[in-house]
């Protein structure tokens, strides 16, 4: 019930948005290609459907499918950097490092590796992109625990894999969650401009391309629509998640006087 | 027997380092089974760093540490000793109840008897109704009263307390050492307890321990034989008279 309070608001912001942009437009009545109205854009998803719902389905796995490898790898290679030193010492520069890199400018490189028509490279780039953030903040949260909760497990002869049950992990979790936020939005934007240089013809991406090269407008932004649809559906399912594994996380905000 | 037996014991932390501190120097203590003991001295002379060497937390620098005749770290292993830190360190993620079973549960106790265990030690502690509640919905001092509960669940025969009463209010304070004093002579548990209240060193102790700054060292160490404690004992001229025994011991090595 709390889950669904926390979505009444934005889905509210949204109407009001779209209503203002159907009313803009009807009102100032631009050239058809520069913006198209709610209106037109809901029109064109309709007449499209099937390959829409096509589009979806295909940009959806290669959005799920690497969201979870990303945040797999992310998440162990944290619990390894947390565990072993000599693995903090080696793998933490170097994701640093590779963070830096610009993952999207390599999209056509990755089309050469996995094949142009594959959906592999897009899942690989979407994999490393959610890799990061998931593996940065996930380790910081593993790593800035309360000294003084870790020798009470030292106090009861815990070991080490005990100590990162009890105390670590929840103490990362809200940092793995914030991240998770993040990765999600990042993923759709990170699997769609993948999809532009290569992959499956019917996905999302070369359908917008494509609609935008023949002008249809409409149904370019019909299928940008999806793609927000995936991020929003994605992030609904995170914040629920988030409700079900720190119920008590709730509570420390309110007593803060957060939101 | 002798449950705690320091040698020559000393702590630098960070040695050869600019940030190099000698937190103690020269600790002799040995301490029976079955005593109370309360460390007293000014802030910053290594009462928690003495408390947590015996806890084997820290290794000593020089010197030796024995815990019920085992090297400290064997005792540690042992679970031999039970601690209540200056912080309550509860974790946010447990509800009250389960914090006290934490212990319960790495020692290996069935459900059920983790269940009564730590609504007996709520009971205690007069948290009763908090059992399902989180420490983040709770006051200072009840998280406080928590982390005794969970010290005391699986009666150790060593208790560890550093100020653990520090954040209580005067009535809950003295309600707490009473019920401190009547589970140490129902068990037979040996205590080791920091405070900075003379008062409380003296109604709770068999043996006060004065402590000197930079670097902490044993000053002097005071028997109290006042018998059983009691509301009268507070107003007893002997009790009036170990209090100002022990001020004036705290007044010459603050300097
Ligand atoms: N982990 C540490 N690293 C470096 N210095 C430390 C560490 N722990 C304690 N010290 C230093 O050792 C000295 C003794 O500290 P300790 O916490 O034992 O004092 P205390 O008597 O418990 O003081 P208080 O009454 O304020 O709690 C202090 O100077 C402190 O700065
Ligand atoms: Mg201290």
């Amino acid at each position: 019930m709390n889950a669904l309070k926390g979505f009444s608001a934005p889905i509210a912001a949204g109407v009001v948005i779209f209503g203002l942009w159907q009313g803009a437009l009807s009102l100032l009545d631009p050239d058809g290609f520069v913006l198209p109205a709610p209106s037109e854009i809901v029109g064109a998803l309709v007449d499209n459907w099937d390959e829409v719902y096509q589009g979806t389905r295909i940009t959806g796995f290669v959005v799920v499918s690497g969201l979870v490898a990303g945040i797999v790898l992310g998440a162990a290679a944290a619990l390894l950097v947390t565990r072993f030193r000599t693995a903090n010492e080696t793998i933490t520069p170097l994701a640093v490092a590779l963070n830096a890199v610009p993952i999207i400018a390599l999209a056509p490189i990755f089309n050469n590796w996995f094949g142009l028509t594959s959906p592999r490279s897009n899942q690989a780039i979407v994999v490393a992109l959610v890799f990061f953030p998931i593996f940065i903040n996930t380790a910081r949260g593993l790593a800035r625990v309360d000294p003084s909760q870790v020798e009470l497990m030292e106090s009861y002869a815990a070991g080490r894999w005990r100590i990162t049950r009890e105390v670590r992990i929840p103490h990362a979790l809200p940092f793995f969650f914030t991240a998770l936020k993040l990765a999600t939005s990042l993923a759709v934007i990170a699997a769609i401009v993948a999809e532009y240089f290569g992959g499956r013809q019917d996905a999302l991406g070369p359908m917008i391309t494509q609609s935008a090269g023949l002008t249809r407008y409409d149904e370019a932004w019909a299928a940008v629509l999806a793609g927000a649809g995936i991020g929003a559906v994605l992030y609904g399912v995170v914040l629920v998640l988030e409700r079900v594994a720190m119920p008590w996380h709730s509570l420390l905000r309110s007593r803060r006087g957060e939101p | 027997m002798t449950a705690i037996d320091v040698r020559g014991a000393a702590k630098v932390f960070n040695p050869g380092r600019s940030n190099q501190v000698e937190a103690l120097s020269e600790i002799d203590l040995s301490v029976e089974s079955g005593e109370f003991i309360t460390l007293i001295g000014p802030s910053g002379c290594g009462k928690s760093t003495l408390l947590r060497l015996i806890a084997s937390l820290i290794s000593p620098s020089a010197g030796s540490v024995y815990v019920n005749a085992k090297p400290a770290e064997q005792a540690r292993l042992d679970r031999d000793y039970g601690m209540a830190f200056q912080a309550a360190g509860l974790f946010d993620w447990r509800t009250v109840a389960k914090n006290i079973e934490l212990p319960l549960e790495l020692m290996g106790w069935s459900r059920g008897d983790r269940r009564r265990r730590s609504a007996e030690m709520l009971d205690l502690v007069k948290l009763g109704e908090f059992a399902k509640h989180h420490p983040s919905e709770l006051s200072g001092g009840m998280q406080q009263r928590v982390a005794i509960a969970r010290a005391l669940a699986f009666s150790p025969s060593l208790l560890l307390m550093d100020e653990p009463f520090g954040a209580l209010d005067e009535m809950t304070r003295e309600h707490m050492q009473d019920e401190l004093l009547r589970i140490w002579e129902e068990t037979g548990t040996t205590v080791v307890f920091v405070t900075h209240s003379i008062p409380e060193a003296v109604y709770l102790s068999t043996r006060v321990v004065v402590m000197s700054p930079r670097p902490g060292r044993i000053a002097a160490t005071i028997g109290v034989d006042l018998g059983n404690r009691s509301a009268a004992t507070r107003d007893d001229t002997a009790f009036f008279k170990k209090v100002t025994e022990v001020r004036v011991a705290l007044r010459s090595v603050e300097g």
